[in-house]
């Protein structure tokens, strides 16, 4: 959920090896085992996806195996509406991203640096926004929504994703903030440099990986969100909602496509990021 | 500096403003809302009754326990498969930990409504699980696992596990190696080291899963409609229903009270037991 999460390169060593060695005797590591069969399973629907975007079905159920093809690649944007919600999707999600990454750097920031009246309640907003249920948080903008008269549509689904995003790159970046030597920046002063120079030539930069990751986060929360955005989404249709309305009436090979290829994505940022974190060691 | 004074206040404001329009005056608004009746055609006039609350709960009890129920049961079960899970990648992960993790991250690029999807295509009465299953008569032909409780908690448990994983993780990572050490020089073996140093240490990290999990799990009602049919429905679907369907707004917005009341119960006794800055420590 945080840089040292998906980056702990300040991993302590590895603890108990030693004294295991010290024994000469060689168990078996169920626990790699263990591990691994909890991998499989979660995997486990993800193959069913990538295997059955490859699979000729017989009539509209896409469930038993039929023979290979790359057919639903060739047309993988045979449906206009699929194509709409999968831009809706991403743009909202990049809307989301730029806006709440800005807003909750700014909260991060004061949050890490500064001590100011209404930092414990600001703490406890966050805190009910992150772990309020998405269900009490789409009811509760649709009933302001309504009540106000606003209808609902493509700007209230971003509104609303910046609001359940901000507090989770804020908490990002004041987890980085916090690592940070204040020195760094007195000694800029020294060096001449105004608050607003220090800022854009030695925060930030220090601060750039965990915006980025808070970014990244926001934009996965954005894309994925299903609950809040079926209530205050009114007539844009997102990817999942698109997915959600085809259920009835047999999902087309196509939406196994496009999940492959966000699954592609997401193993694409991990390699980059292992890769990183191998350089840096 | 100058204005030292001013500019933590500047930094807060846009999310300040942010929040407390789209997430606290909503809550507010939600309340009131709860506290009207009325109708679509008519309109809706704020009459300060609980009567809608009564009605809530009378008429969706079963639900509501239901739902408590498989949140509590899917939180269960994320303990027991992730607590181990989290346990050898921070002890034993050696070099490749941050791997692992992003291992458990990756099945969710896939969309969480796509992947519940897809376990209603694997647990279906014919389908690659059970079939293979059935065919070798390991199992009767009228086994079935679709559309019953255990697939909606099976489910839960499926989309939730990593908010398990990763606090407890977190914690067990930070800790110490050489009070590991310590205990067994003190000639505690391996149950009495994990007993009274590793678990007390960890549990920090399970509470912190536990808010992450049973949070999102009793208030799902996605996966219920996909794995659970319709003798399996959660509290979250009659909140759906009554908003996008009948419109019925006051019942809707006091029912979504009712389930953030208890909830909020939990998690403010459960801050205040370690305070909020902790809590966000262990999530972070």
């Amino acid at each position: 959920m945080s840089t040292d999460v998906l980056t702990p390169a300040a991993a302590p060593g590895t603890p108990a090896e030693p004294r295991r060695a010290a024994r000469g005797r060689r168990r078996i590591d169920w626990g790699r085992y263990y591990t691994w069969a909890v991998l499989a399973w979660l995997f486990l629907p993800i193959l069913f996806m990538v295997a059955f975007s490859f699979n000729d079905p017989a009539g509209r159920h896409n469930i038993t195996w039929q023979g290979f093809t790359l057919h639903w690649y060739e047309n993988a944007f045979a449906y206009p509406e699929l194509n709409e919600a999968m831009f809706n999707s991403v743009s909202i999600a990049l809307l989301t991203m730029l806006v709440s990454g800005g807003l909750g750097t700014l909260l991060g920031l004061a949050l890490g640096r500064f001590t100011f009246r209404g930092k414990q309640l600001t703490n406890l907003v966050m805190f009910a926004a992150i772990s309020a249920p998405e269900v009490v948080l789409g009811a509760a903008l649709l009933s302001t929504f309504l009540m106000m008269g606003i209808t609902t549509g493509y700007w209230t689904t971003v509104v609303a994703h910046v609001m359940f995003c901000v507090s989770f790159v804020a908490i990002t970046v004041r987890a980085r903030v916090i690592t940070l030597d204040p020195q760094l920046e007195e000694a800029a002063q020294d060096l001449g440099a105004g608050p607003w120079t220090t800022f854009r030539l030695v925060t930030l930069p220090m601060l750039f990986p965990a915006v980025m990751a808070g970014g990244l986060l926001a934009f996965a929360l954005s894309i994925d969100d299903y609950i809040i955005t079926t209530f205050v989404s009114g007539d844009v249709t997102t990817f999942p909602l698109w997915i959600w309305g085809t259920t009835r009436v047999g999902i087309p090979p196509q939406v196994n496509v496009m999940g492959t290829l966000l699954f592609l994505v997401g193993v694409i940022l991990a390699v980059v990021n292992i890769v990183m974190a191998r350089r840096r060691r | 500096m100058r204005n030292r004074k001013i500019t933590p206040y500047a930094l807060v404001l846009p999310a300040w403003a942010w929040l407390a329009l789209f997430f606290v005056v909503p809550i507010g608004g939600m309340l009131s809302l709860s506290l009207t009746t009325g109708n679509v055609i008519t309109g809706f006039q704020q009459s300060f009754a609980v009567g809608n609350y009564v009605d809530a709960v009378s008429t969706y009890w079963e639900q509501i326990l239901r739902s408590l129920f498989y949140g509590a049961c899917a939180t269960l079960l994320c303990i027991a498969i992730g607590y181990p899970m989290a346990y050898w990648i921070a002890f034993k992960g050696g070099p490749y930990k941050s791997t692992y993790l992003l291992l458990i991250l990756l099945p969710f690029f896939v969309s969480f409504v796509l992947r519940t999807i897809s376990w209603r295509f694997l647990l279906s009465d014919n389908g690659v699980v059970l079939g293979p299953l059935k065919s070798m008569g390991l199992l009767s032909e009228g086994f079935a696992l679709l559309n019953s409780a255990p697939a909606v908690i099976l489910g839960l448990a499926y989309n939730f596990l990593p908010f398990m994983v990763l606090p407890i993780y977190a914690v067990l990572e930070r800790m110490d190696p050489r009070m590991v050490e310590a205990a067994h020089d003190l000639y505690a073996g391996r149950f009495q080291a994990f007993v009274r140093v590793i678990l007390p240490v960890s549990l920090p990290g399970v509470f912190a899963g536990v808010l992450m999990t049973f949070i999102p799990t009793s208030s799902d009602y996605v996966n219920a409609s996909v794995l659970g049919g319709t003798h399996n429905t959660m509290i979250g679907n009659i909140i759906q229903t009554q908003y996008l369907i009948n419109n019925n707004y006051p019942i809707a917005s006091s029912i979504t009270f009712v389930l953030m009341g208890l909830l909020l119960i939990g998690i403010f006794s459960y801050a205040r037991a370690l305070g909020t800055e902790r809590v966000m420590e262990v999530h972070a």
